[in-house]
């Protein structure tokens, strides 16, 4: 990877892995180590030793730009100094954890925006990130190993890396290594063998790993060139109408279910290069109707959408199914996501479920019910 | 494409298979998807490794051509060098299998699976030695380019416009104990030599397949795994779309938008019928009809029979771990619905693990 003039944004590149311990951090190191010998000016950004022998032995020799300290209600935390980093101006920075969380009270919340900071400044940086983290698979993550995981980076940033490699290792593999207490302390695998690092769940988690690595190299080839992609797949039965770009309307409301929602679709959008929008209908044309919890929630759920590049709407009327229709026929939608409805009283039994409405009036327009994300009992995930 | 999930029988079937395994070795592959990805120096890396925790290792066979980096790795280990064979003109380099199971290591690593031994050889493949080595009980940890898998020669002529002379078994691959994909992107391999965008094109369209391809291999030993151990439906690491068919529904928008999505998420792709009563002529027509546009578009076909189509769709859609369900929806008597509930409905609050796409009928578009 040759880096770029100086003035020019820098290279992104971003090594994927499925859990800790496949060798992220050791992967960009080496390659820092590479650019290095070739002569280019490397520097440690931030990284995170876990007080791993064969990892640390890998920085020897690069420049580490020392961590800015701050104290947070009297303790002392470290982060990445992104400041004297433009200011030192090297050619390649490495930093690790790109889904990393600020101290609070830091200028920026992410560390992924430190990142942005840096690429702005010309500066290539290599960094690492484990799939879990990535916003839209938060639900099905979940669901698959029963933790919730809480530093999130939204996809979009992941796809705008210039480079992904997949660090690959076998569960098994992994599994030795946290054995033999490679990679945590004694205890800490004990507890992470039996938890987190089961066999299944890391299966699972490299699965979607290349899944996704391959998904991006399909989007990033469409970019270049759509029709070459197109032309790969299998041709539409003679006579199928022209097909219209998809796009898809996800319907927000106050329930926490909306979360999922969002999520969702966010990534089924991803998944069919369909536009992405999201709307709130309500009685007025502003919130200001809804008591404060829900007025919160509501806005809450706007902001996730929109910090997910889902572009979002407040739209006012009587009927919430009406309204959700008239705006998916209004903006072109082809597909309207929405949650499960709740119990049916009496008034639904007469005029029939929101839900039951909007399929109704519809009419061309198809509707997607988004399936309920929850863990069943003894590990076992949705079994009836 | 995924293969449909094994029945009871089949899974008894494959827990013999493996009691017989036991005392066969283990076979790990490196799958890359050009040379110079590093498959060669990972291979030697773990046997280095290995042979640090005391495992007894040898090197079975490596290209004649190597890399400084892959040569330091290479001294530290005990060779049993290939056997040169010269046969009408050529030069073959072939793996001493005699040789190896005299010397009988636990680990032999074997380099480039993919190579067509001389004629009148042992065995007619670079594989089948393999196999003979893993049935003796020696583990074997080889490395190979995903353009060498038979099964995916139409693709890979689709992007490279060659077929490759020597390929192994897609089945032999799948049979590995564990795969690891060596991952480097296009850019990095052409550090040495400078490319062109259409190298770089293709050699993404590659390293693309050759992703997909670990991803399925995953996939069907967590299934595997998750099968034996009875847990009856995992969802999460792939996703599978089911479309409902009925006479009457619009089946060909659901078919071909379901092949369309299929492909985009690089997904299974099933199809369901469930039969209730005897069709009239034309609705069965109709049906026939639907049926065969399913096939033809590359979808799995079931044919169920119930009393309780709804019920019965999500029972196999749960068995399938379907998570989108495309399903048809037509306006009935509001009556009736209010009263009885309407199948679609029922449908909608049961198949809870899964989206439920909603398509409307001919006469509503």
């Amino acid at each position: 990877m040759t880096p770029p003039p100086a003035s020019k944004r820098g290279r992104f590149k971003i090594f994927l892995g499925y859990a800790a311990g496949v060798g992220k951090t050791y992967q960009m190191l080496d390659e820092g180590q590479a650019l290095h010998r070739k002569g280019v000016d490397v520097v440690i950004g931030y990284f995170e030793p876990h007080g791993r022998k064969d990892t640390i032995c890998k920085t020897e020799g690069l420049e580490t730009v020392p961590r800015r300290k701050a104290e947070y209600r009297g303790t002392i935390f470290e982060d990445m100094d992104t400041d004297a980093i433009v200011q030192r101006r090297p050619e390649v920075c490495l930093v690790d954890e790109l889904a990393h969380t600020n101290m609070p009270g830091s200028e920026r919340q992410k560390r992924w925006q430190d990142v942005h900071v840096l690429l702005d400044a010309g500066i290539t940086v290599l960094t690492s990130v484990n799939i879990q983290h990535l916003e839209s698979l938060n639900d099905q993550i979940w669901q698959m190993t029963g933790v919730r995981v809480r530093e999130t980076i939204p996809d979009w940033v992941v796809d705008q890396a210039d480079e992904i490699v997949v660090v690959d290792v076998t569960p098994r593999a992994l599994r030795h290594r946290l054995e033999r207490g490679v990679i945590y302390s004694r205890e800490k695998a004990d507890k992470a063998l039996e938890n987190f690092f089961t066999e299944q769940n890391l299966s699972a988690l490299r699965e979607i790993a290349m899944r996704h690595a391959a998904h991006e190299i399909e989007e990033k080839l469409s970019a270049q060139d759509p029709q070459a992609v197109e032309n790969a797949r299998p041709l539409p039965a003679p006579g199928d109408t022209p097909r219209r770009r998809e796009c898809i309307l996800i319907c927000i409301d106050e329930r926490p279910s909306t979360v999922v929602l969002i999520r969702r679709g966010r990534r089924v959008a991803d998944y069919l290069r369909a536009e992405c929008l999201a709307v709130y209908v309500s009685p007025d044309a502003t919130l200001a109707g809804l008591s404060g919890e829900n007025r919160d929630a509501v806005e809450r759920h706007l902001g996730f959408a929109r910090n997910l590049r889902i572009h979002t709407e407040v739209v006012p009327a009587n009927d919430v199914a009406e309204g959700i229709v008239q705006f998916a026929h209004s903006r072109g939608a082809t597909q309207i996501f929405m949650g499960r409805s709740e119990s049916r009283n009496w008034k639904e039994r007469l005029q029939g479920s929101r839900l039951q409405r909007v399929v109704r009036l519809a009419r061309d327009t198809e509707i997607t019910i988004v399936a309920e994300r929850r863990r069943g009992p003894s590990g076992k995930i949705g079994t009836a | 494409m995924p293969s449909q999930r094994p029945s009871p029988e089949e899974l008894l079937r494959r827990i013999e298979a493996q009691e017989q395994q036991a005392s066969r070795g283990r076979l790990k592959i490196f799958l890359g998807y050009a040379s110079r990805v590093g498959k060669s120096f990972r291979m030697l890396d773990e046997g280095r490794r290995r042979k640090l925790r005391g495992q007894d290792v040898v090197v079975g066979l490596i290209q004649s051509k190597v890399g400084q980096e892959v040569q330091c790795l290479l001294d530290t280990l005990e060779v049993i060098p290939g056997l040169t064979v010269r046969s009408e003109g050529k030069e073959y380099l072939v793996l001493d299998v005699i040789g190896i199971l005299k010397r009988h290591p636990q680990v032999c690593l074997v380099d480039e699976l993919a190579q067509d031994n001389p004629p009148g050889s042992r065995n007619p493949q670079r594989w089948q030695d393999v196999k003979e080595l893993l049935d003796n009980g020696i583990t074997v940890v080889t490395a190979i380019n995903v353009q060498h898998i038979a099964e995916l020669q139409d693709a890979i002529e689709k992007i490279t416009g060659k077929r490759a002379r020597q390929a192994v078994p897609q089945k032999f691959v799948r049979s590995a104990d564990e795969i690891v994909i060596v991952d480097a992107p296009p850019e990095d391999l052409q550090l040495r030599d400078a490319a062109s965008a259409a190298d770089t094109r293709r050699l993404s369209e590659l390293r693309e397949l050759a992703l997909l391809l670990a991803a399925e291999v995953v996939d069907e030993q967590l299934h595997n795994s998750l099968q034996l151990q009875g847990v009856e439906l995992f969802l999460g690491s792939q996703e599978r779309i089911l479309v409902c068919i009925t006479p009457r529904s619009n089946a060909k928008r659901m078919l071909e938008t379901g092949r369309r999505n299929a492909d985009r998420f690089h997904c299974g792709f099933l199809a369901v019928y469930v039969k209730q009563v005897p069709l009239d002529p034309a609705d069965a027509q109709l049906l026939e009809k639907h049926l065969n546009l399913a096939r033809e578009l590359g979808a799995e076909v079931h044919v169920l029979e119930a009393k309780d189509s709804a019920e019965a769709i999500l029972h196999f859609a749960r068995a399938q771990a379907v998570t989108q369900l495309f399903v048809g929806h037509s306006l009935g008597s509001r009556w009736r619905e209010m009263l009885f509930g309407n199948p679609l409905d029922r449908m909608i609050r049961a198949a809870d693990t899964m989206d439920v796409r909603i398509f409307p009928h001919p006469s509503l578009s």
